[in-house]
């Protein structure tokens, strides 16, 4: 089967790393998700065994429906998403290439951390509030049902504190730090070389883990 | 002008302090001692092995594993045949003083010669601060090509006797590099889970717990030294598996000691190696063949070279961030080769080897070669080139959230896609851990205790700690904020006393060491820290600050909380304002809080300074404190801080100082202890005082 319509946006998009092949195997998998649509919904994704063990499964499965990230104009979330939306969120994965100059790679990089962004900030705002931050870490943190809440919010609230001297720096005891932009976003991932680590490798096509 | 220690590293002085030692015995007319093997392999070594691998940082590690297995094991059999088969045909060439050697003594040769060593890249690549990753790669590398070594020396020295090697002989040999490298493993798994074990039960009896680790770790490394096994594989694996769980079982002093122990055995190890390689220089019967040792020289560095290029090629299709040229040039000039060399060569026996002089004599040339020629120039050629040096980051906990964060997305994202990768592994293993191993291996809830929380537990206590070394407000971290819960969520009533985040147990340990670290100084140090803060019974003029500080709520929040974690405004009073705290009767809030400078009154000394800086601070402004009466005098005592020393032992400094006495100890600073155990000793000071 082939890859279905649609295909030459796709193809341009993702013409820098993603091969045929890849593109190939992508499909099957959308396939099985989907089983055999044309889109899928947010209920297909349940049918993953192993992304239960995930904490934070509710954001990953809301990235996928996130129309920012599917480069859409307009904002919120789409009900559906069809095989050239699943390549395009899938493409925010693709590990970088020896023949990038910089400035391609600046934005390769902002790209993904964008992605991330998006992740972080559930009400589409453009900053991540307190409030935000303190679900992140909860999330992370619900593997343990034992935790309390305090932990949790102390803990986001030591990381926010932190990020906002490292963003504004000195602050006076009325300013108040309403949440982290993007560009502080981007500070603070100034010492991880997020273009290394966010990449999944899709090398191997035959592996096909199986849904239920 | 350079000082001689920026030019010569220290390997090389040893040396030469060896060859004047060995030359001053001889002189003297005494035979000086030569190193001998089983010195070597069974005292000298096993505590720089230890050290490496109780310490190796293990994600760069086992991110970089397929690359450095690769240069580990290919390379150093490359090495070994390439520069074998060399030599072969140049002692053939080489007329009637190097006829008689055969192909097996040649590949012998090539086999002790070819491994980088451990030893010798540490003591070279620790002083020049490489970045992470090459770091990594060198070293990793030189730690698991002893397998490669081991089966080769062996090999070949059992054939040498042979009369004819036959296909079987060769295919054994093959497999039994897969017996000695996965057996070494193996073994030293099996004493880590034992030794992690044992920890578990250690609570009541605290002191001998280094010992433990120190003896299984030995005992991993002999067992499999004993069935010909590789010992260097056993010790790292031991280490690394020992060491997650017994660094959360143990407490605080312990993990202090088994640190400090492993650096002062590794450091008086590595001095006598390479002293006793001068010596042994001097000492031994030296047989020198130009053509031999200079081709060897040659044909070493050519292979080095050679071997890097090729597989570098080869692993670059595998890797997503590519080696550089840089990097490729940095990893062959960084084979160094060192004492397992000599030691290997010095075990060779006449009988069979009657050439054994000559390859002493050619490895100790390399080796000077390598350790003075490549050792010095590494430095100024790492600078020339600009290669990207170590990164000082100090781990914070927004990295630590994004690290997870990142890593629970990536496993996720495989998961969707369907692909089982890297991720996926890693978090299925990860899971094992926390679902069985822990809960055998780690005493008590810590079992339970995610990742995050650790983290964070473990910086705080590290600030804590940090606070309390410095003695007040001596070493800000560079990140000095005004940033307080006031700035990021202006809902928080100043009045509302939210509740510590900590455990109960955990408050107690931290109230301990601030307790018993605060002495002398308790009067002038209050409390600093809002852990301290829940009803200290024995504080008497207690109920008295917390009136006074009631009435300068405007003072706080414009002091400086440099514990970044969230402070509960109300009651957290800074350094400076504790030290207000020390004559409370002479405290008087300042009405004009518009920039307040930190207030430090010391009654104890007679001038105020404004601004403090605690190194300058006499220490007669200590001893001036009247000491409370019920105070035991046995304990911890508050030092000041003296500047830091080359060889201070400062095992928590403050991760912004960036001077060289502290890069130094870099090698000692890895990542602070965890808590210290609740029901540690007597509290030393008795309660309800």
């Amino acid at each position: 089967p082939g890859v279905p319509q649609g295909s030459a946006p796709v193809t341009s998009l993702l013409s820098l790393a993603v091969t045929s092949e890849q593109i190939e195997h992508l499909h099957r998998r959308f396939k099985q998700l989907s089983q055999d649509q044309l889109t899928i919904r947010k209920e297909n994704f349940d049918s993953i065994p192993d992304l239960e063990f995930n904490p934070i499964r509710g954001k990953i499965v809301h990235a996928f429906f996130d129309k920012r990230n599917l480069r859409q104009e307009s904002d919120g979330l789409a009900e559906e998403i069809n095989f050239e939306d699943f390549l395009t969120i899938m493409s925010y994965f693709r590990p970088i290439e020896m023949n990038m100059d910089e400035e391609q790679l600046d934005r390769f990089r902002k790209e993904k951390l964008k992605f991330l962004f998006h992740m972080y900030d559930s009400d589409h705002d453009g900053k991540i509030t307190l409030q935000e931050y303190r679900n992140v870490v909860e999330e992370l943190l619900s593997g343990n049902p034992h935790l309390e809440k305090e932990s949790a919010r102390s803990i986001a609230d030591g990381a926010m504190m932190e990020a906002a001297s490292i963003c504004v720096g000195q602050m006076g005891p009325d300013q108040v730090y309403e949440g982290i932009t993007f560009e502080d976003f981007l500070k603070m991932w100034q010492g991880i070389d997020i273009e290394t680590k966010m990449h999944v490798r899709f090398l191997n096509v035959d592996t096909i883990a199986h849904c239920y | 002008i350079p000082s001689v220690s920026s030019i010569v590293p220290e390997s090389c002085l040893l040396i030469v302090v060896g060859l004047l030692v060995g030359g001053l015995i001889k002189g003297v007319g005494e035979k000086p001692p030569i190193l001998k093997s089983d010195i070597f392999f069974l005292f000298l070594l096993p505590p720089i092995i230890l050290d490496a691998g109780y310490f190796l940082p293990l994600r760069p590690f086992t991110e970089n594993l397929g690359t450095i297995l690769i240069f580990a094991v290919v390379g150093t059999l490359w090495n070994a045949f390439f520069l074998g088969g060399l030599m072969y045909a140049v002692c053939q060439l080489g007329g009637p003083g190097l006829n008689h050697i055969g192909l097996l003594a040649n590949l012998l040769f090539g086999s002790i010669i070819s491994a980088v060593d451990p030893v010798a890249v540490l003591a070279v690549f620790e002083e020049i601060h490489i970045n992470e990753l090459l770091h990594i790669l060198v070293f990793g590398e030189s730690l698991l090509n002893d397998a490669v070594t081991v089966v080769l020396y062996h090999l070949f020295e059992e054939f040498a006797s042979f009369e004819q090697v036959t296909i079987l002989d060769i295919i054994l040999g093959f497999l039994s590099f897969f017996v000695v490298s996965l057996g070494g493993v193996l073994v030293g798994v099996i004493y880590g889970v034992i030794a992690a074990f044992t920890s578990r039960f250690t609570s009541h009896i605290r002191v001998i717990e280094p010992l433990f680790v120190f003896l299984y770790s030995y005992m991993a490394y002999l067992s499999a030294e004993l069935f010909h096994l590789s010992g260097i594989m056993a010790l790292i694996a031991a280490g690394v598996v020992m060491r997650p769980y017994v660094e959360a079982n143990i407490s605080h002093k312990s993990h202090t000691t088994i640190k400090y122990f492993l650096k002062m055995w590794s450091s008086v190890s590595e001095t006598l190696i390479f002293i006793f390689l001068g010596v042994s220089t001097v000492a031994g019967h030296h047989y020198w063949n130009w053509t031999f040792v200079i081709s060897t020289l040659f044909f070493c560095l050519i292979a080095r070279v050679l071997g890097v290029l090729v597989l570098t090629w080869f692993i670059n299709k595998f890797r997503i961030v590519k080696l550089t040229p840089k990097d490729q040039f940095i990893i062959a000039y960084g084979g160094l080769r060192g004492a397992i060399a000599f030691s290997l060569g010095y075990l060779l026996d006449y009988k069979h080897f009657g050439m054994r002089d000559m390859f002493l004599t050619a490895i100790i040339t390399v080796i000077f070669f390598t350790v003075f020629v490549q050792g010095m120039t590494i430095r100024p050629l790492v600078d020339l080139l600009a290669v990207k040096k170590k990164q000082e980051t100090k781990r914070s906990i927004n990295e630590e959230i994004h690290t997870q964060f990142l890593d629970h997305l990536l496993t996720g994202i495989e998961d969707i896609c369907g692909h089982y990768g890297h991720h996926h592994w890693k978090d299925k293993l990860n899971r094992f851990n926390k679902k069985y191993v822990k809960k055998c291996l780690i005493a008590g809830e810590r079992s339970k205790e995610p990742q995050l929380i650790a983290f964070y537990h473990k910086m705080e206590m590290k600030q804590a700690i940090e606070l309390v070394e410095s003695g007040g407000i001596g070493k800000i971290p560079s990140a000095v904020s005004t940033v307080s819960i006031q700035n990021i969520n202006p809902q928080t009533l100043p009045l509302e006393r939210v509740l510590p985040a900590l455990s109960k147990d955990k408050e107690e340990e931290i109230r301990k060491i601030l307790r018993t670290n605060l002495q002398k100084t308790r009067q002038r140090l209050r409390s600093y820290n809002r852990h301290t803060l829940v009803a200290d019974p024995y504080e008497e003029a207690w109920n008295q600050m917390l009136l006074r500080r009631q009435k300068a709520r405007q003072l706080e929040q414009k002091m400086n909380n440099y514990l970044t974690v969230p402070a509960h405004k109300v009651d957290s009073p800074t350094m400076s304002r504790a030290r207000i705290g020390s004559d409370p009767l002479a405290y008087e809030p300042k009405e004009d809080s518009e920039n307040l400078p930190i207030i430090t009154i010391d009654p104890a000394s007679p001038q105020s300074p404004e601004s403090v800086d605690l190194m300058s601070e006499e220490p007669k402004g200590c001893s001036g404190l009247p000491p409370s009466p019920e105070e035991d005098e046995e304990g911890l005592v508050m030092r000041v801080k003296e500047p830091s020393s080359p060889g201070t032992d400062d095992v928590f400094t403050p991760g912004t100082s960036d001077s060289p006495s502290n890069q130094r100890m870099l090698r000692c600073l890895s990542d602070p202890g965890p808590r210290p155990e609740p029901e540690e000793g007597e509290p030393f000071i008795p309660k309800g005082q």
